[in-house]
C-alpha cells in the first residue's frame, strides 16, 4: 500500500472533502457545539468538512481508530503536535515574508521559513523511526517520509539553508552614536560596558527589584535608519548577502504535497484528542466503540453528553454519566420522568455517541457498541411562534411525516417531545401510529415523551426515567435509569461533623 | 549588603502572611495595648512590632540574637535613635526630590539614577561616619557585623569608584553599541560597549588590520530619523540604566530595610521606657527547646493589663517541670483570665526576641500559639454558640502540631456540663498524645475532677485563690479543683447583702 491519505482509504471522499455541509441533525444534537469547540483556534486548516462527512464503512471506521489509538501514545502525539506547530510557524513566516517591504528582510523571513520546513520534516522523520507505531495509515506515512527525506532534492534544501542560516547568525557589527552621526563598522571586541556597571554596584544588591528595563516594542518591520544601517552591514559582509539573493529565487516552491495534505489532515485526529483529554483529566472515560452494520443491539456504559460536559466542566461542575444498553428485540427508548431531569440529554447522547463512533472517534463512555447507521433523522420541538398554535401540530406531522419517508431499517431517529400542542388524546393516537410505523421497520430510536403509555407499548420499547439527585442540588444533569433510586439520609452528631472527636483528632493532627 | 538585625542570615518579610489566628492572638491577650506602647503613635512602628511579635521565632540561636542586640539598644537608645532618623531622612529625601525615574526611557531612567546615587552616597557616608564613631560601645553580634559591614564595603576607594562611574555614565564621547542580526535580519543583542582604548602607535595602527567603516547622518529635518536614533542609543544603555536604576532601588531597600528593622527596637525601647516609669520589672527570658517541657517564672504579671491601669498589678509565681496539661479552676474574677494573658503574651514577647513581663522566666518554645477563650460577646442560642465554639476549634485542629501549645479559656461550656465535659475530654487527651502543651481555664468540674482523679505526672491543677475572708489574692496556687466557683461571693459582693 502506498500512502495516500491519513483520513481517507476511499479516493472520491478525498476529492470531495471540501463540499460536505453539516449535517441537519447536528444543530438538534449540539454537535455543531462539540465541532465547534473541537475545531476551535485551528481555523486555517478548515476542519469542519471532515467532521461533516461520515465515510459510512467499517472499513474506514477501523482505519481512522487504530491511527487514533497511535496517537494516544503521547510520545507520538507529541511529535506530531510539535510538527504541526512548526508548520504553522513556518506559514506565518510565509505571510510575513511577503508582507515585508525591504529585500533583505523578506528574504530572511523565507530563509527562516525554510528552515523551518526542513526541521520539521527531518525530526518527524527521526521521531517516526523510533516510535512503535501500530496502524496501517502510520505505518506507510512512516514509509513514505522516509524515502523523501534521502532524497537528493530534500538533502540539498537542507544543506543551503543551514549553510546560509549560520553565516547570517555570525555577523557581527558595531555601530557609534554620536549626535546625529551613526558609524557603522565590524564589531572589534569592545568590552560590554554594562556588565562593569552592573559588577560595580552589585554589593548593593539584595534579592528581587524592579527591572526597570525598557521593553522596546518589537514591531516586524524596519525603519530607514535601521534598513540604511543594515544595507551598511550588507556591504561589511559582501559575500554572504549574495548568496542569499540567490538562494531565494532557487527555492521558491519547496513544501511536499502529500506531507501538507498529511499536515491538514491529521489535525482531525490531533483536535479531537486535545478536545476530549480535559475530559479525561476530570475522570471521564472514553472508549473505542465496536461498531456494528448488522446488530442492533447498542450499548454504551458510562456515557454522556459532550456538548454539556464541555460547559459544565468550564464551570467546574461534575458530569453525571449514564448507562445504557438495548438488549434481544429491544429498539426505542421511550424516556419520561421529572423535568429538568436530564431526559434531553439523554436523548442527544445517544445520537452524539453514533455520529461520533460513524467517524471513527473514540466515545463518550468505558464500554460501547454501537450500529452503524445510514443516516440520522432528529425532531426537536422549538419555541416557535406561539400564536400558531395549529400551524404548529401541523408542521410537526409534515415533519415527521418527511423523515419517515426517507428513513431506512438502518437510520435512527430521536424524537423530542413532539405533540405537545395538541390534546392528549390526540397526541396519544399520533404517537401510536407513528410509533407503529417505527416499529415495522425496525428502526433504532429515542423518543422522549410524557405519554406513559408508549413505554410499554411493545417488545421494542424500553423505559428510561429520569430522577433527580437527592441531595446535592448543585448536580446539573441527573441519572436516567430503568428502576427508581433509593434515597439518602445522613445522621451526623455535632462533633463528628466538625471532626472534633478523639479519632478524628488524632487522624488530623498526624497528617 | 544587609542589615540582618532581625535575622542573623536574612531580611525580614514585611509581606509574609502572618499566622492565621493573628486576630484572635491580639485580642484574646490584649495585644493592642502592648503594641499602642511600643508605637506611641507612630503608625510605621506599630506596624512593625504587630509584625515581628506575631511572627514567632522557633530557634533558640535566633531568639538569643535578637536579645543582644535589644540589649545593646536599652544601653545606647540615643544612638539608635539617631541611626533610625538617617533612615527615615534618607528615604523622604527620596520621595520628596527623585521622581522621573517612573519613566520608561533608558536615557531618563539613567539621568535621574545618576542624581538619586549621588544623594545616596552622601547618606551612606553619614552613617558609616556613626558606625566608625560608636562601634566599641556596642557588643552584640549584629550591630558589630552591621557597623563592620558599613565600614568595609564604603570604604573612599570604593566610593571613588563609583562616582567615576556615575561620571562616565554621561557618555560625553559619544555612545558606542554592538548588535547582531536577529529575525528577518533586524538588530539584536545591542550591547552597550566601551571603546577600546589606543595604545599603538602611528604606524602600527596604520598597518593593521584596516578597519573599514561607513558612517551616515540624519538629516536635522528627518523627526522619525532622529527618534529612531534615539530608540536605538535607549536600546543600547538600556541594561546600564537598569543596573543602576536597581542599585538606586537596592540602596533604598537597604535604608527601608534599615528602618524596619530598627522600628522593633525603638519600639521595645519604647515600651521599656514605659514599664520603668510604672515600676514593673522586665527580664530576659530563658528559651528552652520545644521538646522540653518547663514553665517556671516568678514575678509574672499580664503586661496588657499594668499598662491598662498604669500601675504596678498582681504577679505570680510557678515552677512547673515536665507538665503537659495545666487545669486551672476557681474563683469567679479571681485572676484566671489575666494569668492565662500573661503565659501568652510571655511566650510571644519570649519568641520574638523580647524581654517579658516577669522577674524571672523560662520556658520551652512551642510551635505555634492558639487561645480558644470564650466569645463573651456572643447571644446566639446555645447550639448556635457550641457551633461556633467547636468550628473555631476545628479551625485549630486543622493548623495545630507537635509542641504547639493552646490557652483554653472557658471553652465548650456552651453546652450542659456532661456533654461539655465529655467532648473537652475527647480533644484534651487526643491533643496531650500528639504532643501539644495545654493550658485549660474551666468552670466544668465534672471534667476537671475527672482529670484530677487520673493523678497523671503531666498534669498540674492550679486555682484561682481564695482567701478564709472569702476575698481573692488574684494569684493561683497549685491545688486540686473544688465544686463550686464562689459564685455565691460575687453575687454577695454586687448584691451587696450577706
Amino acid at each position: 500500500m502506498v500512502f495516500q491519505s491519513i483520513l481517507f482509504l476511499n479516493a472520491d471522499d478525498i476529492a470531495n472533502i471540501d463540499l460536505s455541509n453539516e449535517p441537519v441533525f447536528f444543530k438538534d444534537l449540539n454537535i455543531d457545539q462539540i465541532i465547534d469547540a473541537i475545531t476551535f483556534g485551528r481555523n486555517e486548516y478548515n476542519l469542519k468538512p471532515f467532521f461533516y462527512k461520515s465515510p459510512n464503512d467499517i472499513e474506514t471506521i477501523k482505519y481512522r481508530q487504530e491511527i487514533m489509538r497511535d496517537l494516544e501514545n503521547n510520545e507520538l502525539f507529541k511529535c506530531i503536535k510539535s510538527f504541526s506547530e512548526k508548520f504553522q510557524h513556518m506559514r506565518e513566516d510565509l505571510k510575513q515574508a511577503d508582507k515585508l517591504y525591504y529585500k533583505y528582510q523578506k528574504e530572511r523571513w523565507f530563509l527562516d521559513a525554510v528552515n523551518l520546513y526542513v526541521d520539521a520534516v527531518a525530526c518527524l522523520a527521526n521521531d517516526l523511526s523510533q516510535i512503535d507505531l501500530k496502524s496501517k495509515g502510520f505505518i506507510v506515512f512512516k514509509e513514505y517520509i522516509f524515502d523523501y527525506v534521502k532524497s537528493d532534492l530534500f538533502m540539498s534544501l537542507n544543506n543551503a539553508t543551514k549553510k546560509l542560516e549560520e553565516d547570517l547568525s555570525s555577523v557581527k557589527y558595531s555601530i557609534l552614536i554620536r549626535g546625529n552621526s551613526i558609524k557603522v563598522g565590524k564589531y572589534e571586541s569592545e568590552i560590554n560596558y554594562s556588565h562593569i556597571v552592573e559588577e560595580t554596584f552589585k554589593k548593593f544588591k539584595e534579592g528581587d527589584t524592579k527591572d526597570y528595563r525598557k521593553k522596546f516594542s518589537e514591531y516586524t518591520d524596519m525603519n530607514h535608519v535601521e534598513a540604511k544601517i543594515l544595507d551598511l552591514v550588507a556591504q561589511l559582509y559582501k559575500e554572504i548577502f549574495e548568496e542569499l539573493d540567490d538562494y531565494c529565487i532557487r527555492n521558491s516552491h519547496f513544501i511536499d504535497d502529500r506531507i501538507g495534505t498529511f499536515e491538514r489532515e491529521v489535525q482531525f485526529y490531533m483536535s479531537y484528542l486535545e478536545f476530549i483529554s480535559k475530559f479525561k483529566d476530570a475522570g471521564l472515560k472514553f472508549c473505542y466503540p465496536k461498531v456494528d452494520s448488522e446488530s442492533k443491539e447498542v450499548f454504551d456504559y458510562g456515557c454522556f453528553d459532550l456538548a454539556l460536559a464541555n460547559k459544565l466542566i468550564s464551570n467546574k461542575s461534575t458530569v453525571v454519566t449514564n448507562d445504557f444498553y438495548l438488549s434481544g428485540k429491544e429498539r426505542i427508548f421511550v424516556v419520561s420522568g421529572p423535568n429538568q431531569g436530564g431526559k434531553t440529554t439523554f436523548a442527544r447522547t445517544f445520537g452524539q455517541v453514533h455520529y461520533l463512533a460513524s467517524i471513527g472517534c473514540p466515545v463518550p463512555g468505558y464500554k460501547a457498541q454501537l450500529f452503524l447507521f445510514d443516516n440520522i433523522f432528529t425532531h426537536f420541538e422549538r419555541e416557535e411562534n406561539v400564536n400558531e398554535l395549529h400551524g404548529k401540530l401541523e408542521d410537526e406531522l409534515i415533519r415527521i411525516y418527511d423523515i419517515l419517508s426517507k428513513v431506512t431499517s438502518d437510520s435512527i431517529v430521536i424524537l423530542n417531545e413532539i405533540f405537545t400542542s395538541t390534546t392528549l388524546k390526540d397526541a396519544v393516537f399520533l404517537s401510536k401510529k407513528i410509533i407503529d410505523r417505527i416499529i415495522d421497520l425496525d428502526l433504532l430510536c429515542v423518543w422522549v415523551t410524557f405519554i406513559d403509555e408508549l413505554s410499554t407499548y411493545s417488545e421494542k420499547t424500553v423505559s428510561v426515567v429520569s430522577t433527580v439527585v437527592p441531595d446535592n442540588p448543585s448536580l446539573r444533569t441527573y441519572k436516567l435509569i430503568r428502576k427508581p433510586a433509593d434515597g439518602l439520609s445522613y445522621a451526623i452528631t455535632i462533633a463528628e461533623k466538625y471532626g472534633l472527636t478523639y479519632e478524628h483528632i488524632k487522624e488530623r493532627v498526624k497528617s | 549588603m544587609k542589615t540582618l538585625l532581625l535575622y542573623k542570615n536574612r531580611d525580614f518579610d514585611m509581606k509574609q502572611d502572618l499566622p492565621w489566628n493573628e486576630q484572635m492572638l491580639v485580642q484574646d491577650l490584649g495585644l493592642n495595648v502592648v503594641f499602642d506602647a511600643m508605637a506611641k503613635g507612630d503608625e510605621f512602628l506599630y506596624d512593625v512590632v504587630y509584625k515581628v511579635v506575631l511572627t514567632s521565632l522557633y530557634d533558640i540561636d535566633e531568639i538569643l540574637y535578637r536579645q543582644d542586640i535589644l540589649r545593646d539598644c536599652l544601653k545606647n537608645p540615643s544612638v539608635v535613635r539617631t541611626i533610625y532618623d538617617i533612615a527615615v531622612e534618607t528615604l523622604e529625601n527620596e520621595k520628596k526630590n527623585f521622581w522621573s525615574i517612573f519613566s520608561s526611557y533608558p536615557s531618563s531612567i539613567l539621568h535621574s539614577s545618576i542624581e538619586l546615587m549621588y544623594m545616596y552616597v552622601d547618606m551612606l557616608i553619614k552613617l558609616r561616619k556613626i558606625a566608625e564613631e560608636n562601634f566599641y560601645k556596642f557588643e552584640s553580634e549584629g550591630f558589630k557585623s552591621l557597623f563592620s559591614m558599613l565600614q568595609k564595603e564604603l570604604n573612599d576607594e570604593y566610593i571613588e569608584t563609583v562616582k567615576a562611574h556615575l561620571k562616565e555614565l554621561k557618555f560625553e564621547n559619544g555612545v558606542l553599541i554592538s548588535a547582531e542580526l536577529g529575525k528577518g535580519n533586524k538588530g539584536i543583542n545591542y550591547i552597550l560597549r566601551k571603546p577600546n582604548e589606543i595604545k599603538q602607535s602611528l604606524i602600527e595602527k596604520i598597518f593593521s588590520k584596516k578597519t573599514t567603516a561607513f558612517t551616515f547622518y540624519i538629516a536635522d529635518r528627518d523627526e522619525s530619523g532622529m527618534k529612531a536614533l534615539s530608540e536605538l542609543k535607549d536600546r543600547g544603555i538600556n541594561l546600564a540604566a537598569n543596573a543602576l536604576a536597581q542599585s538606586a532601588d537596592h540602596v533604598n531597600g537597604f535604608f527601608k530595610m534599615l528602618k524596619t528593622e530598627l522600628a522593633f527596637y525603638v519600639g521595645c525601647t519604647n515600651l521599656y521606657e514605659e514599664l520603668t516609669k510604672i515600676g514593673e520589672p522586665i527580664c530576659f527570658p530563658v528559651p528552652l527547646s520545644a521538646e522540653n517541657r518547663r514553665h517556671s517564672f516568678s514575678g509574672l504579671y499580664d503586661i496588657s493589663l499594668s499598662l491598662t491601669m498604669k500601675k504596678r498589678v498582681v504577679s505570680n509565681d510557678l515552677n512547673a517541670d515536665r507538665k503537659d496539661l495545666f487545669v486551672i479552676t476557681g474563683a469567679n474574677q479571681g485572676g484566671k483570665t489575666t494569668f492565662l494573658r500573661s503565659i501568652g503574651l510571655a511566650q510571644l514577647m519570649m519568641q520574638s526576641g523580647m524581654f517579658v513581663a516577669a522577674e524571672k522566666f523560662s520556658a520551652n518554645i512551642c510551635a505555634g500559639l492558639f487561645t480558644h477563650f470564650k466569645r463573651e460577646e456572643d447571644d446566639k442560642m446555645n447550639s448556635g454558640k457550641l457551633d461556633e465554639e467547636l468550628s473555631r476549634m476545628s479551625d485549630i485542629v486543622d493548623n495545630v502540631r507537635k509542641n504547639s501549645m493552646i490557652l483554653f479559656n472557658e471553652s465548650f461550656a456552651a453546652t450542659n456540663e456532661r456533654e461539655g465535659s465529655e467532648i473537652s475530654r475527647q480533644i484534651i487527651s487526643a491533643l496531650l498524645e500528639v504532643g501539644v502543651k495545654i493550658f485549660f481555664v474551666t468552670h466544668l468540674y465534672e471534667l476537671s475532677r475527672s482529670l484530677y482523679d487520673k493523678k497523671l505526672d503531666n498534669v498540674i491543677f492550679l486555682r484561682a485563690e481564695r482567701k478564709p475572708d472569702g476575698k481573692r489574692s488574684f494569684k493561683l496556687v497549685e491545688d486540686e479543683p473544688l465544686k463550686t466557683s464562689y459564685g455565691e461571693d460575687l453575687y454577695k459582693k454586687i448584691f451587696k447583702d450577706g
